[in-house]
């Protein structure tokens, strides 16, 4: 599965990491939230990064004290249909203000690229390699958007006001 | 109506291209049906029993001449020669080939309509009080706030994969004539004591298989909040709804298992959370969206000119007058309602020669401007008085003076098992016989206003929980049988029906529903006490004994 990282398929730096699984000091690896909420300390004490893949109906408060110390934090659409994840994924960047990587799993597709960029995500595990190839021209099949999220993007509202200054100052 | 500026025609042009290298994957095999499924739904594009059907967003039901005629002409190129306005005052089109759907939403995206979010798990059109602007008493025009919404809504980056269907509503008038309380959210615009323009927000009204009235979440929110609030509702719902069963999906099974005092605190907390929102609206930014909404510049007239003076003597428009035509906030301007319902037709349906036609009285005597209203007519929102004997004879030559709005002939129907692949039983015949049987105006005027509502099935596109008379079809057998019901409203006490007896066969419905009637018209009090009243008064046991004591 083809990973897509700062808009191109890249190697994945991590590797995700069995329950029973033993982890190296220096390693980056996922592990599951059971396995990080388990001993957040010991794991967020090795030199290697750490990110946790956080599945779609716990809330992401309760990573809110490891948030700063977390490398990724990995969402799951276990069905591109199920929405949970953007809402995830936009209260971790927006409330919590994490900075790490928010990476997509589970079913990823081509159709749902430009709405996870504005949700905050920036890796992704695509789920068909046409769709990664594709990333660059979907994330820009859009040029306006209506709605402000976290990701910085001008809203219409943003440029709307821009031209209403812009006109105020030509007069 | 609301002009696009630049921002808009961009993204809905990006929005074209975007389905029509999605359709051209799916042609190709590259996406199967099952991922390109929700793609097209949330173009509108659904598949019936015979063919897709396209429905295209009315927002707020407000429409220009130069829409309706592209409305027109779709129907003609792309279908069979006619369209069916909703109860969500969108318009669908039953005969659409996919291969041409993007082509036919190119030929709509040119005059600024679209078919985005029209289906599928996401917020579909917002709709408004069909008077929204015009209606005497109005706090302010509720389609300011209906646009922000809309644009707000627009493949929303959070909210584009909720556990089921979202639907807001919006008024400004006491009289609530866009049914806020049956919608998952449901806005009404009021003054606060400081004399501040808001919102009570209301959340969980909806009908299908299991309708709940929606419950006052928050008395008032300002208007500058209400984007901010609103997404905090949806982020509450996108989280918690249920996405285990397609049934309990949507919000009012969230709000009524959580309880609305829990569910309130939960969005509370997720609101304030927000706090400093880049959603908060300025003066400024809702100005700017009232400046692209057009206002007609009315002029000075006489509220009882002479035409109508000297046409009060033809009895036809005068039924035709009292019936149809309604106030407007202007001195000598009124409101039109043009009936989709004619004696034997489908409700809601026009052709595409009638939606030309409409389009140019409304050129001639309307501004430009047309109205969908959710029960399934349009309307003129700006015509002078003195104008009304010559626009009725012009709407009359068209088939659309029928003089029954909120007669018992003004039938809100689903399409039913005639096109829909969810449909249990047919709806239209059902309409068409029932306006046959009332097809005399002068009874249908004694009888008053009543509304009759029929769905082909459980899922209530044609609103039956919340008609006066209600009118449900069910499987028994592979046989059509409806219930029945009585006392439902979508109005300001919006209420659901109560079941009137057994289910009956397809047959014997127009029978049951004429002898309900026959029942009211023997239990009323007075003359003119309506349908409705009598039910409240009395209760559904006198009707139910009258009608069943000899089935």
């Amino acid at each position: 599965m083809p990973l897509v990282k700062g808009g191109n398929i890249a190697g994945d730096a991590f590797v995700q990491v069995a329950d029973d699984a033993e982890i190296s000091a220096d390693g980056a690896v996922l592990v599951s939230a059971a396995r990080l909420l388990a001993d957040p300390e010991a794991l967020l004490r090795r030199a290697g990064p750490t990110g946790v893949v956080w599945p779609n109906n716990h809330d992401v408060a309760l990573l809110a004290p490891w948030l700063s110390r977390l490398a990724a934090v990995a969402l799951v659409f276990p069905s591109f249909r199920d929405g949970r994840a953007y809402s995830q994924a936009r209260r971790l960047r927006e409330r919590f203000g994490f900075s790490g990587e928010l990476r997509a799993t589970g079913q990823v597709l081509r159709d749902q690229f430009a709405f996870m960029l504005r949700a905050g995500f920036d890796a992704f595990e695509v789920k068909k390699q046409s769709d990664a190839e594709a990333f660059a021209a979907a994330a820009k099949r859009y040029s306006v958007f209506y709605q402000p999220t976290g990701d910085g993007r001008v809203t219409a509202l943003h440029r709307r006001t821009q031209l209403r200054h812009s006109e105020s100052a030509g007069l | 109506m609301y002009a696009y500026d630049e921002i808009d025609r961009t993204l809905i042009h990006e929005r074209v291209a975007e389905f029509r290298d999605q359709v051209k994957r799916r042609l190709a095999g590259e996406l199967t049906e099952d991922e390109f499924k929700s793609l097209r739904l949330m173009n509108g594009v659904y598949l019936q029993l015979h063919a897709y059907m396209f429905r295209v967003a009315i927002p707020y039901g407000t429409l220009s001449s130069a829409q309706l005629r592209r409305l027109a002409h779709v129907a003609r190129r792309y279908d069979r020669g006619y369209g069916h306005f909703t109860t969500r005052q969108n318009i669908q089109f039953n005969w659409i080939k996919l291969a041409e759907l993007p082509d036919a939403l190119a030929d709509l995206a040119d005059v600024g309509i679209h078919a985005m979010q029209t289906s599928g798990n996401c917020t579909r059109n917002i709709t408004a009080d069909q008077w929204a602007g015009v209606a005497p008493g109005e706090i302010e025009d509720p389609r300011i706030w209906a646009e922000l919404l809309r644009q707000y809504s627009t493949l929303h980056p959070e909210f584009s994969f909720l556990p089921r269907k979202f639907k807001f509503a919006i008024t400004a008038s006491e009289h609530d004539r866009a049914a806020i309380k049956v919608h998952d959210i449901g806005l009404r615009l009021h003054k606060n004591a400081a004399g501040e323009t808001g919102f009570e927000v209301l959340v969980g009204g909806g009908l299908g298989r299991t309708p709940f009235i929606g419950k006052t979440i928050k008395p008032f929110v300002p208007g500058r909040d209400i984007l901010s609030y609103v997404e905090a509702i949806l982020r509450v719902y996108n989280q918690y709804g249920r996405r285990d069963n397609i049934y309990k999906a949507r919000i009012k099974i969230l709000v009524h298992e959580l309880g609305i005092e829990k569910f309130a605190a939960a969005v509370e907390e997720e609101w304030l959370g927000m706090a400093d929102s880049a959603l908060t609206l300025e003066d400024a930014d809702i100005e700017d969206i009232r400046s692209r909404f057009f206002y007609p510049a009315y002029e000075k007239l006489p509220q009882m000119p002479d035409e109508l003076i000297k046409a009060a003597h033809d009895p036809k428009f005068e039924a035709w007058r009292r019936n149809s035509v309604t106030p407007h906030k202007v001195t000598g301007y009124a409101i039109v309602t043009l009936s989709l319902k004619p004696v034997g037709g489908p409700p809601g349906d026009a052709t595409a020669d009638q939606m030309d036609a409409i389009a140019d009285l409304a050129d001639q005597y309307s501004f430009g401007e047309i109205r969908v209203s959710h029960e399934q007519n349009l309307a003129l929102p700006h015509v002078a008085r003195r104008d009304l004997p010559a626009l009725w004879r012009a709407l009359d030559r068209i088939g659309v003076a029928t003089p029954n709005i909120n007669l018992v002939s003004d039938i809100i129907a689903c399409p039913g098992l005639d096109y829909c692949s969810l449909a249990n039983a047919r709806s239209i015949p059902i309409a068409q016989e029932l306006t046959r049987r009332f097809a005399n105006h002068d009874t249908a005027n004694l009888i008053g206003r009543l509304h009759i509502n029929i769905s082909g099935c459980i899922n209530a596109c044609g609103h039956h929980h919340v008609g006066h008379i209600g009118i449900l079809g069910v499987e028994k057998n592979d046989e059509e049988f409806y219930q029945i019901t009585i006392g439902g409203r979508a109005d300001e006490n919006a209420a659901v029906g109560t079941l009137i007896g057994p289910a009956v066969p397809y047959g014997e419905v127009a029978d049951v529903v004429e002898d309900i009637v026959e029942a009211y018209l023997a239990l009323r009090a007075r003359p003119d006490e309506l349908f409705i009243d009598t039910v409240k008064r009395l209760g559904v046991e006198p009707f139910r004994e009258r009608v069943y004591a000899t089935r």
